[in-house]
Order: C-alpha cells, then structure tokens, then sequence
C-alpha cells in the first residue's frame, strides 16, 4: 500500500508545510506530524533534507521529498483519487504559473509590507494588491481556483492568509478588504469555511502574538 | 485546424530560458516558429500574451498563451506524449528531478548572475556561495545518478539536464568574462562530465549562439550592472541592447 509511512515535518506557522496538510488531508492520506523548532533543527530533518535544511519535507516509505510544489505533485501522482491539479495540460499550466506567481512574487511584497514603513509600505500595499488583482482575473466566478473543489492553486494562495493575519497585526484593513477585492475576499471566506482547509491553519490569537514578537517594532500595540 | 496546432515561440536570442524551451521543442521533434523579440520594444503581441511579466519566453499553442519557461517544458511534457520523455515516468523520481531543477533554478543561477553583477569583496562572497552550491550538486548527481553513468543524447534530455545546460552551457564565456572557472573537472567531476556531455548534443550546439556573442551577452550584462550610469552608457544601452536583439547568430 502506497500510503505506509508517511511523516511530514512543519512548523505550525508556516504556509509552506500547511499546504502539504491540505493536500494529504484532501487525499485522506494518513501521516505522521512533526513539529519541528527551526532555531533547532531535529537530525532527522538534517538527515532528510542535507541540501537546504528546510520543512516542509515529506517522507515516504522513508524517501524523502522536499520544496512544497514539488510534495504537491508528488502526493498528486501518487494518490491518483480526488486530484488537486487538473486533467488538462493548459489548466495545469496555469495552475502551476500562478502558484509560481504567489511564491515569487506575492509571498516577498507580503513579507515586505510587516517591515515597511511610510510611504515605502504604501508603495508595496499598492503592489500587492495589484498581484491580487491579476488572481482575481484568473479566478473570475468560480467557486475555487480549483473549480468546485480546492486544487492545487488554492492549496499555493493559502499565503494570502498569512497577510490577512499580517493585516490584522498591523491594525489595518485597507490591504485585502470587500470592497477593494471583491471576488479574492469572496474566495477567502469559502477557504476559510471549507472543511479540510479550516483545519490547516494556524490558529489565529496565536499567530497574531508571534507576529508581534516578529515584528513588534512596526506592529501597533493594542 | 492547422491554425489550432500551430506552435509560435516568442523569445530572444541571448536569453537561456527562451534557449529551454527550444531545446524542448527540438527534442520533442514539435516544428514551431520562432518569433524573435526586441526586448527595449516589445512588441504588442508579447505584452498581451504575457501580460503579467512581460517576458519571454511566451509558447503560443491552440491561440492560448503559456508563460515561464519551467511551465512551459512541464506543458510540453504533457501535451506531446509521443516524443522522448522530459521527465522519468516514477513519482519519485520525478520528485528529485524537480527539487534539483528548482535548486539549480534558485540556489545556483541566481548566485551565478550576482557574480556576473558585481565585483570585489561582494563577488568573491558570492563566487564563495556558487561553489557551495555546485558542492552540494555534484552531491545531488551522485543519488540522482545512483552510481550509473547518465547518459545524454539527443533522446533523453530531461528538465534538468535543460535548465542546467542553460546556465552552464555558456560557462566556457561565463570562465573568460568573470574570470572564474566553476565547471571544474576536478572539483566537481559528475558535474563537469555533464556539461560537456549535454554541449555536445546535436541540438543543443545547433542552437547554441558563438562563444563570441555569449562574452558579449556576459560583459553587456556586468557592464549594465556595474556602470549604468557611466557617461554614455544609458543613452547607449537602449542601441547596445537593441544591437544585441537584432544581432541574432542565425
């Protein structure tokens, strides 16, 4: 059976291991979870991913794959049942374009926006909300980017969660609100709702805190 | 119908992503039209076929646009099954080319072009980094490979063997303009055997412009990093980088 000894090491912050939950979960794959202290690294992980030392990384039948969408594809075409990209090679295409997009892209205006101050934050709130923008244009009226069920952009755009929550910590609401970004907020409120999704994220009263010990400087104080 | 599974390619000479999907394209056997682009004056076609990022390469197949050239050898993979594979059939194996492509991708070519951007004590640092890296590829090549000589032809080019020779394939002009050797035999022997083995392939040389026009591409790109505001070379790179547009080999 393909799905004997599956382990998957994360942190329970980080949007990159969480998409490897919702994509094992969205397969009814069973694993092992370990959470691991990056200021502490476990041997095991060191063993498993010597090249750049990070989670998440997936381990099957003691193999080890590391780098998000490359677990993702790999779950994808293992557990062939309820696939998270699509039969077509140009939807696949465009799945696997904006999901680049969101980490090359989006993820470092994201994290720029914590750092920024004045009107160099502006600048990149300006930025981002561009980028969601052009998501919006690819995910016009449907339910998920996936279609009627989360795929394998909507696992990749879960980062927009993290700066929802970067907002809130921030004390801001002008970055992704229902009036500036109808469609991507509409989107967001299904993630959120949806079953599997809602439990692949970190919990928020918790990640608000680590937000401000992170960047308490630029963080408003309640 | 002819129209439908027409294939355009929009890309530039010089650049090595555009040189992937080539490669891809050739080994696959797909006949395409290449259609050449002034970067300083993209033209109208590109900008609304990408208009996300502007660049190319950009695959024009059944009037529908695919951008990043990465997707674009995974598109090409999947749509036409009948030539060689791009990637091994198992998911595992699959899996490693991927991470080593996405290494290479990220760890290796951007260090590589920070070397080329810079000088003094912030090259050396990065050349210091480039060599970690390949350190760790050459170590990567041995599980990859598991001991077994990976042969390459015209047959069996895969995604990375691709995007690697289209950083290193140039490494012979990359040596001469940074004066640094990184494809070294005795440093990285797995890696070095490679190189050679993939800048032999037919196609590959077919479309690899003259060792000349690399040095050039090499220097105008440190040269625009270094010195864009020298006296001069602002107003003239917009004709240097025109010059190199319309200066195509073939």
């Amino acid at each position: 059976m393909p799905e004997e000894g599956v382990k998957l090491f994360g942190t329970w912050v980080s949007p990159f291991s969480r998409r490897i939950e919702v994509a094992l979960k969205l397969k009814g794959v069973q694993y092992e979870y370990i959470e691991e202290d990056l200021t502490n690294k476990s041997p095991a992980l060191l063993h498993y991913n010597p090249v750049n030392k990070q989670i998440p990384v997936l381990v099957h039948n003691g193999k080890p794959v590391a780098e998000s969408f490359v677990i993702m594809e790999y779950i994808d075409e293992t557990w062939k049942h309820n696939p998270i990209l699509p039969a077509d090679p140009y939807e696949r295409a465009m799945a696997r374009f904006w999901a680049k997009y969101i980490d090359e892209k989006f993820w470092p205006a994201a994290r720029k926006i914590v750092v920024a101050k004045g009107e160099e934050q502006k600048g990149e709130i300006d930025e981002i909300q561009q980028q969601m923008k052009n998501l919006e244009g690819e995910l016009k009226e449907k339910k998920f980017f996936g279609g009627e069920s989360l795929g394998f952009l909507d696992i990749a755009a879960n980062i927009i969660i993290w700066l929802v929550v970067a907002q809130e910590a921030l004390g801001m609401d002008q970055i992704l609100n229902e009036e500036k970004l109808p469609v991507l907020y509409g989107w967001l409120q299904r993630l959120l709702d949806d079953a599997v999704f809602k439990e692949c994220v970190p919990p928020k009263d918790r990640h608000l805190d680590l937000f401000k010990v992170k960047f308490g400087s630029s963080i408003a104080s309640k | 119908m002819a129209e439908e599974n027409k294939v355009k390619l929009h890309g530039m000479w010089a650049s090595p992503y555009v040189k992937r999907v080539e490669i891809a394209l050739k080994i696959k056997g797909i006949p395409y039209e290449f259609v050449e682009e002034d970067l300083v004056n993209k033209s109208q076609l590109l900008l609304q076929y990408n208009p996300v990022h502007k660049k190319v390469p950009v695959l024009i197949h059944n009037g529908k646009s695919i951008c990043e050239s990465l997707v674009i050898l995974e598109y090409i993979d999947e749509t036409w099954k009948n030539g060689p594979p791009l990637l091994p059939q198992d998911p595992y194996k699959r899996a490693k080319v991927r991470f080593w492509t996405s290494f290479v991708e990220k760890e290796l070519l951007e260090n590589v072009l920070l070397v080329v951007r810079s000088e003094g004590e912030a090259q050396e640092k990065a050349i210091k980094v480039v060599f970690e890296k390949l350190k760790l590829l050459e170590e990567g090549l041995k599980d990859l490979f598991q001991g077994e000589t990976h042969h390459i032809d015209g047959e069996n080019m895969g995604i990375l063997d691709i995007v690697l020779c289209s950083l290193f394939g140039a490494h012979k002009a990359q040596e001469e303009v940074l004066g640094v050797k990184f494809i070294d035999p005795e440093k990285f022997p797995l890696l070095s055997s490679w190189v050679t083995a993939f800048t032999e392939v037919a196609v590959v040389k077919a479309l690899q412009p003259p060792h000349e026009k690399l040095v050039m591409v090499y220097q105008f790109l440190r040269q625009k990093a270094l010195r864009p505001s020298a006296a001069g070379v602002e107003v003239k790179e917009g004709v240097y980088v025109t010059s190199l547009s319309r200066s195509s080999p073939f």
